[in-house]
C-alpha cells in the first residue's frame, strides 16, 4: 500500500479511499471544522478593512479601496498609536518582570511546606481568584482600595501615609494593574511549576542529604535546576505574548483619568473603533498587532526547536 | 519529624507556615470585606476600616438588588446560557478531540494545524465583530452560546487524554461491528469521567464570566446577563431603575450605592464560591493532565 501511495494518481485515490474508510471520524470532526471557519477564518475576510474606507452602506465588499492610508495615519499622524503601542509594551514588561517570578516562588515555598491538609486548604485558596471575571474584580477592588473607605488606605493612612486613590491616579495605575493581576493569576500559575517540582526523583534529595547537603543548598542544586526547562518555556511563552497587555482587566479597571498610562492598543481598538465607529483604522491597528504577534509566535517555536524540545506546530 | 529537622530549617518551616496565613488572609480578607458591607446598615458602610462581619445587620440591600427587574432578566439568561451553552460545547468538544486523538485520521496534522492556529492569529476585533452581526447575531441570545462554543485549549487537553486511552480498548468493540462514533460513546467516554468533569467545570465558569460578548452584541434591556448587570453598577455607575428603587427620604436611608453594589457582587459570586470547594480537584485537575503529558 505505502509505495502505491507514492505515485500520483493512486495516492489521491488512496487518500479518497481513507477518508472515506474513517468517514465516521470526519462525521465527528464536521461541526468543529465548520465553527472554526466561520468563526476564525471567517473575520480574516474582513481584514481587507485595513487598507479599505468602510462604509456602512455599501458593506466590506462596496467600500473603496485606499491602500496603506491608514497604516500611514497610524503611524505618522498625531493619532496616539505609540502613546498606546508604548503603554502596551511598559505594562506587558511589569507584568513579565514581577508577574512571572511570583507563582515560582510561591510554587517553591508550597513544595517547602511538610504540613498536608495545610499545604492543600491554603493552594485551594490561592486558586479561586482565577475563576472570577475582572468585572466581579473590579467591583471587589473598587472596595477595597477606596481611597476613602478602603481598608488598604485605612492601613496606609493609620502607618502615617497619605491615602493614594490607586485606581485613579497615573502614578499608582500600573502599579495597581500589576498587582491586582498577579493576586488574581499567583496561585493558579503555581500548578505547572508544582507539577514539574513533584516529578523531581526523590533520590536526588536523599542523596544530598547523605552528602550533608541542608534544605537551602538542596533546593539551590536540584530543585531550581530541574523546573528550569519549565521556567524557561513559560518565559517564552510570556514574551511572546507580550502585545496582550491584559484587555479584560483594563477595560474594568480604568477610566479617563488613567488613559494616558493604561491605553492599549486592545483597548484603543475597542475604544476608537467600536465607541467611535473608526472601524478601518482600528482594522488596520489589529492587524499590525496580530502580525507581530504571530511573528513573536513563530520565533519562539523557532528557539523552542533550536534548544531541542517538541516544538508548537 | 520535626526533631530531624536542623534549626534553621525549622525557622523556614516555620517563615513559611507565617506566609502562607498572610497570603490566605490577602486571599480571603476581600470577599469577607464585601459580604459584610452588603449586609450592613448605611452608617456602617460608609466607616473606614476593618469589615469582618456586620456590627449592624442590614438585608436590606439585598431586598432593594433583588426588586431591580434588570437582575432577574439577568439571572434567567446567565443560567440559559450557562446550562445550554456548557451542554453544547462538551458536546461538540468531545465530537471533535476524538478523531483529532486518532493517528489513522488522515490529514490529521493539518486538521490540528487549522485549529491550532487560530490560537495564535485571528482577524481582530472589527472583523470579528462586522461578522458576528452580519451572521444575525446581534440581540440573539444565541451570540452568548454560539461565538464562544469551542475551547482550543480545553479541546487540546481533551485530545491529550483520549490519546492516553489504550487503543485495545477499542478494538474489540470494532469487532463487534461499531463504528467510531459507537466507540465515542460507549467506550471512550466512560473512561473520560474526571477530564469531561475538568472541561465542563471551565466551560460553565467561562460562560457564567463572559461578558465582553454580552457587552458589545447586545442592546436588547431583556436580554442581559449578570456580569454586564454588574459592570454597569460598578464600571459605568448607572442603573436608572435602581436608582429609582434606592430613591429614599433624605436621613432615612437604608441602603446606600455601595451596599447595593456589594450585595449583587456577592450574588453573582456565591455560585462559584460555592461550588469551588466541592470541586475544587476537578477545576484543577486538567491543567496536570496537559502539563504532565508535555
Amino acid at each position: 500500500m505505502a509505495s502505491l501511495a507514492r505515485s500520483g494518481k493512486l495516492h489521491a485515490e488512496s487518500r479518497w479511499k481513507r477518508y472515506k474508510k474513517h468517514k465516521y471520524l470526519f462525521v465527528l470532526l464536521l461541526p468543529a471544522l465548520f465553527w472554526y471557519s466561520v468563526f476564525h477564518y471567517g473575520p480574516l475576510y474582513g481584514v481587507q478593512l485595513a487598507f479599505k474606507d468602510f462604509r456602512v452602506l455599501e458593506g466590506i465588499n462596496g467600500s473603496p479601496w485606499v491602500g496603506w492610508k491608514h497604516f500611514e495615519t497610524m503611524f505618522t499622524s498625531t493619532s496616539q498609536f505609540w502613546r498606546v503601542f508604548r503603554n502596551t509594551i511598559v505594562i506587558s514588561l511589569y507584568h513579565i518582570i514581577f508577574g512571572f517570578p511570583a507563582p515560582i516562588i510561591l510554587a517553591l515555598i508550597f513544595n517547602e511546606i511538610r504540613g498536608k491538609i495545610f499545604k492543600r486548604v491554603t493552594q485551594s485558596i490561592s486558586y479561586l481568584p482565577h475563576f472570577l471575571s475582572w468585572v466581579i474584580l473590579a467591583g471587589l477592588f473598587g472596595t477595597i482600595l477606596s481611597p476613602s473607605t478602603g481598608i488598604v488606605n485605612y492601613i496606609l493612612t493609620a502607618l502615617g501615609f497619605d491615602s493614594i486613590y490607586f485606581l485613579g491616579d497615573p502614578h499608582y495605575f500600573r502599579f495597581t494593574l500589576v498587582a491586582t493581576s498577579i493576586w488574581k493569576e499567583i496561585g493558579w500559575g503555581t500548578i505547572i511549576y508544582l507539577a514539574a517540582l513533584a516529578s523531581v526523583n526523590p533520590n536526588l534529595y536523599e542523596a544530598a542529604g547523605i552528602d550533608g547537603a541542608g534544605r537551602w543548598k538542596q533546593t539551590l542544586h536540584i530543585t531550581l535546576p530541574s523546573i528550569l526547562p519549565v521556567v524557561s518555556i513559560m518565559f517564552i511563552f510570556k514574551i511572546s505574548g507580550i502585545l496582550d497587555a491584559g484587555f479584560d482587566q483594563i477595560l474594568n479597571l480604568y477610566h479617563p483619568a488613567v488613559y494616558g498610562v493604561a491605553d492599549i492598543l486592545d483597548t484603543y481598538v475597542f475604544r476608537v473603533g467600536l465607541s467611535q465607529m473608526q472601524y478601518s483604522l482600528t482594522t488596520a491597528v489589529g492587524l499590525f498587532k496580530n502580525v507581530i504577534a504571530l511573528l513573536m509566535v513563530l520565533g519562539t517555536d523557532y528557539v523552542i526547536k533550536k534548544s531541542g524540545q517538541e516544538g508548537l506546530f | 519529624m520535626f526533631s530531624r529537622m536542623t534549626n534553621g530549617e525549622k525557622w523556614f518551616q516555620i517563615f513559611a507556615v507565617l506566609f502562607m496565613i498572610g497570603i490566605s488572609i490577602l486571599f480571603v480578607y476581600p470577599f469577607l470585606h464585601v459580604l459584610a458591607i452588603s449586609l450592613s446598615t448605611p452608617a456602617e458602610a460608609i466607616r473606614a476600616g476593618v469589615h469582618l462581619y456586620p456590627q449592624e445587620f442590614s438585608f436590606e440591600a439585598y431586598r432593594k438588588a433583588v426588586a431591580s427587574s434588570q437582575i432577574w432578566y439577568g439571572f434567567r439568561n446567565t443560567i440559559f446560557r450557562t446550562v445550554v451553552g456548557t451542554a453544547l460545547s462538551v458536546f461538540v468538544m468531545v465530537m471533535a478531540a476524538y478523531p483529532l486523538s486518532k493517528k489513522y485520521l488522515p490529514d490529521r496534522r493539518f486538521f490540528t494545524l487549522f485549529i491550532v492556529f487560530t490560537m495564535f492569529f485571528s482577524g481582530g476585533l472589527i472583523p470579528t465583530y462586522l461578522l458576528v452581526k452580519g451572521l444575525g447575531l446581534y440581540d440573539s441570545l444565541w451570540v452568548y452560546i454560539i461565538p464562544s462554543m469551542f475551547s482550543t485549549f480545553s479541546l487540546l487537553i481533551l485530545r491529550n487524554f483520549f490519546i492516553g486511552i489504550p487503543q485495545e480498548l477499542e478494538d474489540s468493540a470494532r469487532m463487534d461491528g461499531a463504528n467510531d462514533i459507537r466507540i465515542l460513546f460507549s467506550v471512550v467516554l466512560p473512561l473520560s469521567a474526571p477530564i469531561i468533569a475538568t472541561i465542563t467545570l471551565w466551560a460553565a465558569v467561562s460562560y457564567w464570566n463572559e461578558w465582553f460578548q454580552a457587552l458589545i452584541y447586545v442592546q436588547d434591556q431583556t436580554k442581559i446577563v449578570l456580569q454586564i448587570y454588574l459592570r454597569r453598577l460598578v464600571v459605568e455607575n448607572q442603573d436608572m431603575e435602581l436608582r429609582m428603587l434606592m430613591s429614599q427620604q433624605p436621613g432615612q436611608e437604608t441602603v446606600t450605592p455601595e451596599t447595593v453594589k456589594a450585595a449583587v457582587l456577592m450574588i453573582i459570586t456565591a455560585p462559584i464560591i460555592i461550588v469551588y470547594p466541592f470541586l475544587q480537584k476537578y477545576f484543577v485537575n486538567g491543567v496536570m493532565i496537559g502539563s504532565l503529558k508535555e
